[in-house]
């Protein structure tokens, strides 16, 4: 905070009383620039109040970029993450936009697709360095970049898994579906009421984030990524009706449930043996479990493990008239050191190779390193296409659904029509 | 000097003699009576300009979007689909159906319930008893809570190993085995309707209570003179005394048991299988979350009309009779 104020008392002595004037109006003007030499004021909207260790590092970079030159100015304002996608809505309804905003990765498409947002046009040295899950694109175009990724994987630990005798996967060799399943039952039978932890008493993105990779895993899929303009055969062929089953099961049979806590609280009281959740969580388990942690790629369940990729990334809005100085701002942004900053102070996987290197807990023979292992080769993004936020509402209301006990078939049957529905009624969304 | 229309009687004389038949003092009635007007119009301007602009345009909005394909985000201009809508609605949405369904189980049972329950509460609190103020503050705390606050606590209450189970088995010694009141298809829609009960329920006691308050105790002086008991007089003198405050009572109850959505967005989301979907909450659903404004419109469009014929058929059953 104190290093924000004092950055733009600097940035206020240096600019002019009219940009002085437009400081108490942020997302109000996009600047149009001023006659007398002054500053431009660039716009910019987060989703992260509430989460001070990624605001500090925002405060960071917009410091040192104001300081950095005098023609531009960013000022920054952060909404809560629940309510910040209905604000962008909000604002583009209202022709209100920020010039700098970001997004979560599977929105991009969409918003591309309505116009918010125009093509990113960053150096491509900077892009093309990026993980690929890092970069946001619609109908080759992109869109969005972003300093991190986030990975998922199976925690566990080494003791409980030797003790019942199961094998360590690996990347290269995963577990099989027979395999989960049998390691499951063993665990079941040595004590643990539920064996495995899948997170799903949480809800929204969640949902289709942690779940469809293990969909398409399974063979299945959110929708044909080929013509991007039914989920007929994808969302309910049969190997997406098998894996719901299965997946049915492990409710059923009492392998998971959907009781306790959001977040990882029952796998570090042992309460749960495995626990299929977020690189986030990892520094809390690495303090209660140490080196008996395990870091698993998810099972195979036929078409090899998957997790899901992207997550959130910067964009312009497409009303920007300074889009000029917005890109000047990313580039300078994607500064190695900065994203090594966001790595290790928000526990996510750095999306450069450089700044791997550069950050504590993520380079070679650091703890989460695995985390970058996994992302690197099992991460597939959601669909990027436009209808992504309706898909990912009828997907979740369909495994809900499903795990309480609705037949399969008829359920999946239900969510591809109200896909396509939804997708005729938007003419395709331009494929 | 002739009159303005309005003032003619409509078997009136020619304008002549009406003018002469028209006293001074009449006459200054008469511009009193304009002036009244004039005050009263400005005293009902504000109230009738918010209802104008937060209520009269959007359900004209809402009525004009419901026929065409416009989406909350979309770069193409909205459609006009005529009826397509509707008959979607009512042929390929089982959400919707169960919706319907759903919001008149919860009416049904609310409605009747909670201003029974209502009424039972607000005669016991009006008595002349000390400490009965403190009765009436602890039943009505809930309604000035916010109801997104109260059910993320029973949320939390009517987990399995939450509040009402540890209670449950507690009580029994173990014998009574609580269910996952939230997450099953059997309790679910039970479970909400308990809650928002309890939420509401001091509202409309203290709408009964003023009506309890506004009958006369001399009434019952006379009934006690006649021999009745307690259950005679209730029926005899409260409850006829109650009749308009029944009235409000009723139409209120079941317009907001028909807006069933804070309790369901907060606490299942529609689910399990469905079980605690409602119409508002579906209207929400696809109207914004998924993106189908004028679809949404047209269930938004729907519900309006369901809840104004329930409201009027009810006035007309409870319409005085003399």
């Amino acid at each position: 905070m104190s290093r924000k104020s004092f950055t733009g008392m600097l940035a206020i002595t240096a600019a002019s009383a009219t940009a002085l004037a437009a400081c108490g109006q942020a997302g109000q003007s996009d600047g149009g620039g001023d006659g007398d030499g002054g500053t431009t004021e660039l716009t910019m909207w987060t989703h992260s109040a509430g989460n001070p260790a990624e605001l500090a590092i925002y405060e960071q970079i917009i410091g040192d970029y104001n300081e950095s030159q005098d023609r531009y100015e960013v000022v920054v304002e952060s909404f809560p993450q629940g309510a910040y996608n209905d604000a962008v809505v909000a604002g583009a309804a209202a022709g209100d936009l920020p010039c700098l905003l970001d997004m979560d990765g599977p929105i991009v498409p969409n918003w591309a697709w309505a116009g918010y947002i125009q093509p990113l046009d960053l150096d491509p040295a900077i892009t093309d360095a990026l993980l690929p899950t890092a970069v946001g694109e619609y109908q080759d175009e992109v869109y969005s970049a972003g300093y991190w990724d986030a990975a998922l994987s199976v925690f566990a630990r080494g003791s409980v898994l030797e003790e019942n005798g199961i094998r360590v996967p690996t990347v290269e060799e995963p577990w099989t579906r027979e395999e989960f399943d049998a390691a499951l039952t063993t665990l079941q039978g040595a004590g643990y009421a539920t064996p495995l932890d899948i997170g799903a008493e949480d809800a929204g993105e969640w949902w289709s984030y942690a779940y469809s990779p293990m969909l398409q895993s399974a063979g299945g899929d959110l929708i044909d990524r080929e013509s991007m303009l039914t989920a007929e055969g994808a969302l309910n062929g049969p190997e997406a009706v098998e894996f719901f089953e299965w997946f049915q099961g492990l409710f059923e049979r009492g392998l998971a449930s959907n009781a306790g806590t959001i977040g990882n609280e029952e796998f570090n009281n042992d309460e749960v043996a495995l626990s299929y959740t977020g690189v986030w969580n990892a520094l809390d388990s690495l303090e209660t479990v140490g080196e008996d942690l395990l870091i698993l790629p998810p099972p195979d369940l036929g078409e090899g493990p998957k997790i899901g990729g992207a997550s959130w990334q910067w964009g312009i809005s497409a009303e920007c008239e300074a889009s000029e100085g917005a890109r000047e701002y990313l580039e300078f942004s994607f500064d190695p050191q900065y994203i090594a900053a966001f790595a290790d102070g928000q526990v996510v996987i750095p999306a450069t190779a450089e700044a791997e290197e550069l950050s504590e807990m993520f380079g070679e023979g650091d703890p989460l390193q695995p985390f970058v292992e996994l992302s690197q080769q099992l991460a597939l993004e959601r669909p990027p296409t436009p209808a992504y936020p309706i898909i990912s509402s009828v997907f979740e209301r369909a495994g809900k659904d499903i795990m309480n006990g609705a037949d399969v078939q008829e359920t999946l049957d239900q969510a591809v029509q109200e896909i396509d529905t939804n997708i005729e009624s938007n003419d395709g969304y331009g494929f | 000097m002739t009159l303005p229309a309005q003032q003619i009687t409509p078997h009136a004389l020619p304008d002549e003699a009406v003018t002469q038949a028209l006293t001074g003092r009449n006459r200054r009635r008469a511009r009193a009576a304009r002036q009244g007007h004039r005050s009263a119009y400005w005293m009902v301007a504000p109230a009738t300009l918010l209802l104008l602009l937060f209520l009269v345009v959007p359900v004209l909005l809402a009525f004009g979007l419901s026929f065409t394909n416009a989406r909350l985000i979309s770069p193409n201009p909205p459609r006009f689909v005529g009826g397509d809508n509707f008959v979607r609605a009512f042929t390929q949405d089982p959400t919707f159906l169960r919706s319907l369904v759903n919001t008149f189980i919860f009416a049904v049972v609310v409605v009747p319930v909670q201003s029974a329950l209502a009424l039972g509460m607000a005669v016991l609190v009006n008595r002349k008893l000390r400490g009965v103020t403190l009765f009436r503050i602890i039943y009505f705390i809930p309604v000035v809570t916010s109801i997104v606050v109260i059910s993320v606590l029973w949320e939390f209450m009517y987990q399995r190993d939450g509040l009402i189970n540890a209670l449950l088995s507690r009580v029994s010694g173990g014998a009574l085995e609580g269910a996952d009141w939230l997450n099953d298809t059997r309790t679910a829609l039970g479970a909400i309707i308990v809650l928002s009960i309890w939420q509401a329920v001091g509202f409309h006691m203290i709408i009964w209570l003023s009506g309890l308050q506004t009958i006369p105790e001399e009434l019952y002086e006379a009934a006690r003179m006649d021999g009745a008991n307690g259950w005679q007089q209730f029926r005899s003198v409260t409850w006829p005394g109650l009749r308009s405050t029944m009235v409000f009572i009723l139409v209120t109850i079941t317009i907001q048991a028909l807006g069933l959505f804070a309790q369901i967005d907060v606490m299942t989301q529609g689910g399990p299988l469905d079980t605690t979907t409602t119409l508002v909450y579906h209207a929400v659903q696809q109207g914004y979350r998924r993106q189908e404004t004028g679809y949404g419109a047209a269930i938004s469009l729907i519900f309006f009309v369901i809840v104004l014929v329930i409201a009027l058929v009810q006035r007309w059953l409870t319409r005085e009779k003399d």
